[in-house]
């Protein structure tokens, strides 16, 4: 009521329990955005460690910096609704937007020094829903946990001599990672490799049951192995170069399947993998069309975020997704605010 | 109009949503901290709440704008007069420029806007980076300013409950009655 003011006659204690209602709301906020716990593994300080020697690439993807765009189709076989409800699994042809790409921070990393490479995938399903995934064609992931993450990173940059070793002996899941990237044989093409997702989702199927499931697309093109020597004295763009002439020739192909968890196997850590008899659906055929350079292709905007999934997918008890969710979310952010430093070639080049 | 009191459905809209912003200011700058598998928990309350204060501050605009507020002490100096008016078109502004932030930069990311399984709202705008860097940046600034506008507001309003004890509290105090002396 706008009643005549009765104004206190001791407002000393009145301003103190202001003044510490407002003090105390602002260190809560501080507290909560992590302003006073920078020792707090934060995606900024993921950026930092996954940063190259000269900075990032303005307006370029955070890791997996170099890459190439493809547009293509997944043609679904429908066997995956035994495991997921999700609309891109029924039986029909959905477009995709994929990116082919190298597993490294640095813009002009030559094709033949990669050791792992990656394949990432945004499929829209009949009712417009997303399923966005990012695979690598390692296994296994080299680590079990995000702060083992952030540890291998600073190791691997780190000028320490031992910095390697005492890492390896701290986290001893590196090891499977470890003999995958010294015995596979290397191959001269992104169309002979097979691309893994590595962590675990959650499918829901019709009835509403869970199953755990790892997915992977298993190339068509039959792999040959090529001394590592002969890939790093090719250029530093022939995997570039042969995919585009490649699919000029005619449409690339991988069949994807998906893998579900037996009882007691690992959903949480995707650096350990499956016993190999485990059922193995094939759900469909992955096929690009058509190739385009990154700077104006349709995958220049996209946040391959793993947690994009369509109704009848969703993230499990594997912690990664979340972070990668996380860290992508600014990669993006800081990528985007850098866009007049990766303009198109030519206005309107992208589709 | 001349009520002493915003009605009981302006003083429920107003703690309702008042614990929801303050619940989304702590969120949003509490998911942008971790890595943690909180960060998909938190994002998933994030959107579906941002979208139902969108609706509630729409209502409450409508109501507002149809059955107006009680009128200030006729004593308040015309300053302070002023702050209210002006902190209160600020924080209507900002109820319904955040939701509206945050569903245009997802848009023009082309990112889905997912509310929770199987329900997913349309963009608002044509996918665009350079668009989503802008709309980004200023959800991000306009959330700081948001607090920072209803830390003064809290303050004005104890301000006015502790201090000045002019009536202005209890005409949006939760429950009737009482006055606080
Ligand atoms: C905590 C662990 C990880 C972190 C911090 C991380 C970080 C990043 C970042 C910052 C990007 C750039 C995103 C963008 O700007 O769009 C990226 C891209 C990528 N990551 Fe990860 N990553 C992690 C784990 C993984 C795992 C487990 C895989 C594979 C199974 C993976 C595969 C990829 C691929 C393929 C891309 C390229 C995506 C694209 O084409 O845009 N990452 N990662
Ligand atoms: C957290 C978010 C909050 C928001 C967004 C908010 C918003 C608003 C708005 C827009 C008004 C003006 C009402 C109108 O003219 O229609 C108002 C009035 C008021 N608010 Fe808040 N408020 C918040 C929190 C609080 C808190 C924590 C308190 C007290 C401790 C408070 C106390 C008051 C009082 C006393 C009024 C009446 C002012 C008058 O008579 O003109 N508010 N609030
Ligand atoms: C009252 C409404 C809202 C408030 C007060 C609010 C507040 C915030 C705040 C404070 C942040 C952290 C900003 C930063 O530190 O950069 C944030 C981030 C964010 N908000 Fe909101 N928000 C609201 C509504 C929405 C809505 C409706 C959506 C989407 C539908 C949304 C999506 C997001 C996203 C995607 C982020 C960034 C997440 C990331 O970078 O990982 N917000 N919000």
């Amino acid at each position: 009521m706008a009643q005549p003011s009765r104004p206190s006659r001791f407002p000393l204690g009145s301003f103190v329990v202001i003044a510490a209602v407002l003090g105390g709301g602002a260190a809560a906020f501080a507290y909560t955005a992590g302003w006073l716990s920078p020792e707090r593994l934060s995606r900024e300080r993921v950026l930092a460690a996954l940063s190259p020697p000269g900075g990032p690439a303005p307006g370029h993807r955070r890791n997996h910096t170099k890459g190439l765009c493809f547009t293509g189709s997944f043609e679904a076989n429908g066997a995956g609704a035994a495991l997921s409800r999700a609309p891109v699994l029924a039986a029909g042809r959905y477009p995709v937007i994929g990116r082919f790409n190298l597993a490294s921070a640095v813009l002009a990393q030559p094709d033949g020094q990669a050791r792992v490479r990656g394949l990432s995938l945004s499929i829209t399903g009949p009712d417009g829903s997303e399923w966005r995934t990012a695979m690598i064609t390692a296994p296994v992931f080299p680590v079990s946990n995000v702060e083992a993450f952030y540890a291998l990173q600073m190791a691997a940059r780190s000028k320490e001599p031992g910095a390697m070793g005492a890492f390896a002996a701290a986290h001893p899941e590196i090891a499977a990672f470890g003999a995958w990237a010294g015995s596979a044989p290397w191959t001269g093409s992104y169309a002979e490799e097979r691309y893994n997702a590595l962590n675990a989702f959650l499918f829901t199927d019709a009835g509403g049951r869970d199953h755990a499931v790892r997915w992977s697309v298993r190339p068509e093109a039959r792999p040959v192995p090529v001394p590592h020597e002969q890939l790093t004295a090719k250029p530093p763009d022939f995997l570039n170069d042969e995919i585009k002439a490649r699919i000029a020739a005619g449409p690339v192909r991988w069949t994807m399947t998906v893998t579900e968890a037996g009882p007691g196997d690992p959903v949480a850590d995707p650096s350990k993998a499956w016993p190999e008899e485990r059922r193995t659906v094939e759900v469909g055929t992955l096929t690009a069309e058509a190739v385009q350079e990154e700077q104006d292709g349709p995958c220049r905007d996209i946040n391959y975020d793993p947690t994009v999934l369509p109704p009848g997918m969703r993230p499990s008890a594997d912690p990664f997704p979340a972070a990668r969710s996380s860290a992508y979310a600014l990669s993006y952010e800081r990528r985007a605010a850098e866009a007049a430093a990766y303009p198109h070639s030519a206005p309107g080049g992208r589709p | 109009m001349t009520a002493a009191r915003f009605s009981p459905m302006q003083r429920l809209l107003h703690w309702l949503m008042a614990a929801c912003i303050l619940a989304m200011l702590f969120i949003g700058v509490g998911m942008v901290s971790t890595l943690s598998t909180r960060y998909l928990a938190l994002v998933s309350i994030h959107k579906p709440l941002g979208i139902a204060i969108l609706l509630l501050a729409l209502l409450r605009l409508g109501l507002r704008l149809r059955r107006g507020a009680p009128p200030l002490p006729s004593d308040l100096p015309e300053p302070m007069r002023l702050a209210a008016h002006v902190s209160h078109v600020a924080l209507y502004g900002l109820m319904i420029a955040m939701p509206l932030l945050g569903w245009a930069m997802l848009s023009a990311e082309g990112y889905p806007v997912v509310l929770w399984q199987g329900l997913r709202l349309p963009p608002i705008l044509p996918q665009s980076l350079e668009a989503y860097a802008l709309l980004r940046q200023a959800h991000g600034l306009l959330g700081y300013a948001f607090f920072a506008v209803i830390l003064a507001h809290l303050g004005a309003a104890l301000f006015h409950a502790l201090v000045r004890r002019d009536g202005v509290f209890e005409a949006m105090a939760p429950v009737p009655g009482r006055a606080l002396d």
